[in-house]
């Protein structure tokens, strides 16, 4: 007999999403499921009872029938103070539910004997939990919708224009915590063409924020923030206080604050103090993600919009059900992954394997007793070390080979492989032997230039033209040996051989010592 | 020390050379390159003045000389400028030049080695082939510095008829020449020597007057070849292996970079070389009416920069012999650092034949304390300007004009160019509207996404940097 899963109308005031779409329900039912729906549960989230009906689901009139007859209750919010008195023995519920935070209704639901999987307590660190991450698809959405919030707050362009009518400056965008919402936000800040900075206690995030189009501001304090599991912690005074000094610098600038900071089971750090609120710019805007769990900024008053010191500050906490349709769509998917794993069979019967690391996760209560929380989770692979985000320069290419090493046309070659026979031949026809041995010499010396000096590095040509030029103050040879020769022919060396010798030596030694030295002086300035 | 152990000294000093240069192949190992030329060029010297060609008698006069050359040599090379770098470098190559006039001379002087048949008319010929080169390359080395220096104009001196007056010279050089090898005396042998002497001297001169300002780095290469091929030329008069391996060694170094440069200028080598690039010549008739553009150039303030820069992600700054003439290099790094400080993916775009000399700017770029792995070459980043938000233009023109690549007629066409256009920005520091060396308009002046910074590249550059702190 396969299992009933039932979707019942979400009962907290301001919550528009539902647990199931239509496009997951006929997945369900291939699954070996059968699927009922609250009549009216989608409606908020433009999903109509009749599309439910359409897609394969049952339509049922109340919540108490539902709860009735479901045996997997899917749910967006944990159960409100009605819906924990429907909920029987040996049913499932799946739902968001904090343990941490609500330890009242967790008795309560281990009270009714029955089985709870809370999304939240995913083991996220699991890659294969991430495609039932529900925090993560929905913190998405709450950090793109906190933008849009933004823009709609804000009362200019996000993007630079140059326009016939003036320059139109780019928004300054600063997101306080690269987290799933954090990073959400940048990228669609930045894909709005807004300038976007962002900070994290957790420095490994640096190249996450700088790949969505954001520049990671640091906190001039060395202390890393992972607190495992891939969450934040509560960091040092000393560091607090560096960073309450770049979050203020941050204010003076931006034109918009979106703030995304959370520590798991704690009230919500106050980055944002009055005082900042106050040295921002008339018509900036504060986007205050946190608002639920008390604000990031002290003068946030949750689940609204006001306007303090000039300064809108938006504390809604609802920014995933403003976007329902969306937030909906990805949570069902999340859900309907949840039950490919529960039920790896596909004969719409349900296992809750213990054994299996994600499913131990999320089950907090099993069949009425408390199993939260689970045994510590493996601890998060160490985290890469923070690359600087200057740019990495692009990789070397070789210089300079390009026409050099395509092979030449072969009648061309031939051309030239003519001219230096005849060339050859009439050296080897004319000259002698002594000669023939310093033409050797020269020819392949000539071969030993060209190869070596193509390698040099075009950025070095000049050092190169210095350098060859000493070198070729090897002429000096030639002066030497003629100044004071062994006296062969009985005659001593004349007057003007030795002068000539004299000059040709002081010109070739200012250039051998001039040309080494300016080259020494030219090299040593070339630093990375 | 005998005559073999000199020789083999020879080979080690040559060896080093060889590495010296190899050493240049990237700028980690090219300071040791640098010492082993030291090294090998002590190595020659001290193997030369003990072997077996010089006597005792001897050491006083090349100590003298050398300590003498010496100082004046070092005290050139620790006060100059790099700006001033292919001065010194055009000089020194007179120098060369000079020298081995003056040792093919008193080879010829010189009667303690006798010959007779080919042998001494290949002696002679090398004599007189290796005071030719010395003679070009001394006096074409002067004119090049005197342009260089701005002394002489930057304008090709076009005389009527000159290819057929280089005809000529190169005729009578010829048969002199011969006059030269067949003279029984050397009193008789001085008269054609002293001619051609003064020919080839004329003939540099003539020669490097003849070439534009813009041509300058092709010439300073090929001077440097020509020193390398003087010495060569020495090598072959005195029988000496490392000379001729030296010479050959720089002449192709030099060789190369002319054939690089003329490459960069989409140029042909005999094209520099016969001159006339920029004014005279054929090149007006070249600028058809289609190619003179049209349109308004968008000025910009030094503050609008800043703010530009401040707001890109990435920039490319292309500099041009306008930043090395204006000093402007210190101030491009400290705008660079600032940039860098706060995130901007900032680099350099070098195109070969910006500035006087091959690798101009890099050692400008280097002595401004710009590390160099962020100065790429044109070919490295021309296809990153689409995803750059500000391409910075210091004071060059016709490296970054798209007529090169758009209009067929223009005297540049071909010519490889950095494609600042591309950015999402581009802005040009000049002085005024003037045209660049090649005499060409600059399309890319009247494009839409341009913006003119008129001004001295060093004054704007540090009223930008302000606003950049500020």
């Amino acid at each position: 007999m396969s299992l009933m899963i039932g979707v019942p109308t979400e009962v907290f005031p301001g919550e528009k999403r539902v647990a199931t779409v239509p496009e997951v329900v006929e997945k369900l039912i291939k699954l070996g499921f059968r699927v009922e729906v609250q009549s009216g549960a989608g409606d908020a989230a433009n999903f109509s009872d009749e599309v439910y009906r359409a897609a394969g689901a049952q339509i049922i009139a109340t919540a108490a029938e539902l709860w009735a007859s479901a045996d997997l209750v899917l749910k967006v919010r944990g159960p409100g103070a009605d819906e924990v008195g429907l909920v029987r023995s040996g049913q499932i519920l799946i739902s968001f539910l904090w343990p941490a935070q609500n330890p009242e209704l967790m008795q309560q639901l281990a009270a009714r004997g029955a089985t709870v999987l809370a999304i939240d307590s995913l083991p996220r660190t699991l890659s294969r939990a991430q495609k039932m991450d529900a925090l993560t698809s929905q913190a998405g959405v709450a950090g793109y919708r906190a933008v849009i919030e933004a823009a709609n707050a804000f009362g200019r362009f996000f993007n630079g224009q140059i326009t016939a009518a003036g320059k139109v400056p780019p928004a300054k965008v600063f997101i306080a915590g690269a987290g799933v919402a954090g990073l959400a936000a940048i990228g669609t800040a930045a894909s709005l063409g807004a300038i976007v900075r962002a900070n994290d206690t957790r420095a490994e995030v640096a190249d996450q924020v700088v790949s969505l189009g954001g520049e990671f501001v640091k906190v001039d304090y060395e202390e890393e923030g992972s607190g495992g599991g891939g969450y934040a912690k509560v960091m040092s005074e000393g560091f607090q206080q560096a960073q309450r000094a770049m979050y203020a610098k941050q204010a003076k600038e931006a034109d918009i604050i979106v703030t995304t900071a959370l520590i798991p089971g704690k009230p919500a750090p106050k980055l944002i103090s009055a005082e900042m609120v106050a040295s921002m710019k008339p018509g900036s805007v504060i986007v205050d993600m946190a608002a639920e769990q008390g604000g990031n900024c002290e003068l946030t008053e949750p689940g609204q919009a006001v306007v303090k010191h000039g300064v809108t500050i938006v504390g809604y906490t609802d920014l995933v059900s403003r976007l329902a349709k969306q937030s909906s769509t990805l949570y069902a998917t999340n859900l309907f992954r949840l039950t490919e794993e529960l039920c790896k069979t596909k004969d719409g019967v349900v296992d809750v394997n213990m054994e299996d690391e994600a499913i131990r996760g999320l089950t907090v209560i099993k069949e009425g007793k408390i199993t939260w929380p689970p045994p510590a989770p493996k601890p998060a692979a160490a985290p890469p070390a923070a690359k600087p985000a200057a740019a990495v320069p692009a990789a070397k290419k070789g210089h300079g080979h390009g026409a050099a090493s395509e092979p030449m046309p072969g009648n061309k070659l031939a051309v030239m492989f003519g001219v230096a026979a005849a060339l050859f031949w009439f050296v080897g026809a004319f000259a002698p032997g002594a000669f023939l041995a310093h033409f050797t010499v020269f020819v392949l010396a000539c071969f030993v230039g060209y190869m070596v000096v193509w390698n040099v590095t075009p950025a070095l040509h000049t050092p190169l033209m210095s350098v060859t030029n000493a070198i070729s103050s090897i002429i000096a040879i030639g002066a030497l040996v003629q100044i004071a020769p062994p006296l062969a022919g009985g005659l001593p060396p004349g007057e003007w051989i030795r002068w000539l010798a004299v000059v040709g030596i002081v010109l070739t030694a200012v250039n051998m010592f001039g040309g080494f030295a300016v080259t020494q002086r030219m090299l040593a300035m070339f630093r990375k | 020390m005998s005559g073999n152990l000199a020789t083999v000294s020879y080979i080690g000093a040559t060896i080093l050379f060889i590495l010296s240069l190899g050493g240049l192949s990237n700028p980690e190992s090219s300071r040791r390159g640098n010492l082993f030329g030291m090294i090998g060029m002590t190595i020659a010297v001290l193997a030369t003045v003990f072997g077996p060609r010089v006597t005792a008698a001897g050491i006083p006069w090349i100590v003298s000389a050398m300590v003498v050359g010496g100082a004046i040599g070092l005290y050139a090379a620790r006060t100059v400028q790099m700006t001033q770098m292919p001065e010194l470098v055009a000089l020194m190559h007179s120098l060369v030049g000079l020298a081995a006039g003056l040792v093919g001379f008193a080879s010829y002087i010189d009667s303690s080695v006798e010959l007779s048949g080919a042998e001494k008319s290949i002696h002679e010929m090398e004599i007189y082939i290796g005071i030719l080169i010395g003679a070009v390359t001394f006096s074409g080395s002067l004119i090049a510095f005197g342009k260089l220096n701005g002394k002489i104009g930057g304008k090709p001196l076009l005389l009527p008829a000159r290819h057929w007056l280089n005809l000529a010279g190169l005729l009578v050089v010829i048969w002199f020449g011969r006059e030269f090898l067949n003279a029984h005396s050397m009193a008789e042998g001085m008269t054609p020597l002293f001619v051609m002497t003064a020919i080839a001297l004329l003939f540099g001169i003539h020669m490097v007057m003849a070439i534009g300002g813009a041509d300058m780095p092709v010439v300073v290469s090929m001077l440097n070849s020509y020193s390398g091929w003087a010495a060569a030329a020495t090598g072959f008069m005195l029988s000496n292996d490392l000379l001729i391996v030296v010479g050959a060694l720089v002449g192709s170094s030099g060789a190369i970079l002319s054939y690089i440069m003329c490459r960069a200028m989409n140029r042909n080598f005999i094209s520099v070389i016969a001159g006339g690039f920029g004014t005279g010549g054929g090149t007006p008739a070249a600028k058809g009416d289609a190619a003179q553009p049209a349109g308004e150039v968008t000025p910009i303030s030094s503050l609008e920069t800043a703010e530009l820069l401040k707001d890109a992600k990435s920039v490319i700054i292309v500099p041009g012999y306008g930043m090395a003439v204006a000093q402007a290099q210190h101030t491009v790094y400290e705008i660079t650092k600032h940039l860098r400080e706060k995130g901007v993916n900032i680099r350099f775009g070098i195109h070969p034949v910006a500035g006087r000399m091959p690798g101009h700017m890099n050692v400008l770029l280097a002595e401004a304390k710009v590390p160099y792995d962020i100065v790429m070459e044109m070919d490295e980043l021309n296809e990153d300007f689409p995803a750059t938000d500000v391409a910075m233009v210091i004071g060059a023109n016709d490296i970054v004009n798209p007529a090169a690549q758009d209009d067929p007629t223009s005297p540049i066409a071909g010519m490889p160019v950095l494609e600042v256009w591309k950015a999402k920005t581009s802005i040009v520091m000049k002085r005024s509207m003037a045209s660049g060396y090649a005499g060409v308009d600059n399309p890319l002046f009247y494009k839409e996404n341009n913006r003119m910074l008129f001004g001295d590249a060093k004054k704007m550059l540090d009223e930008v940097l302000v606003a950049l702190k500020s």
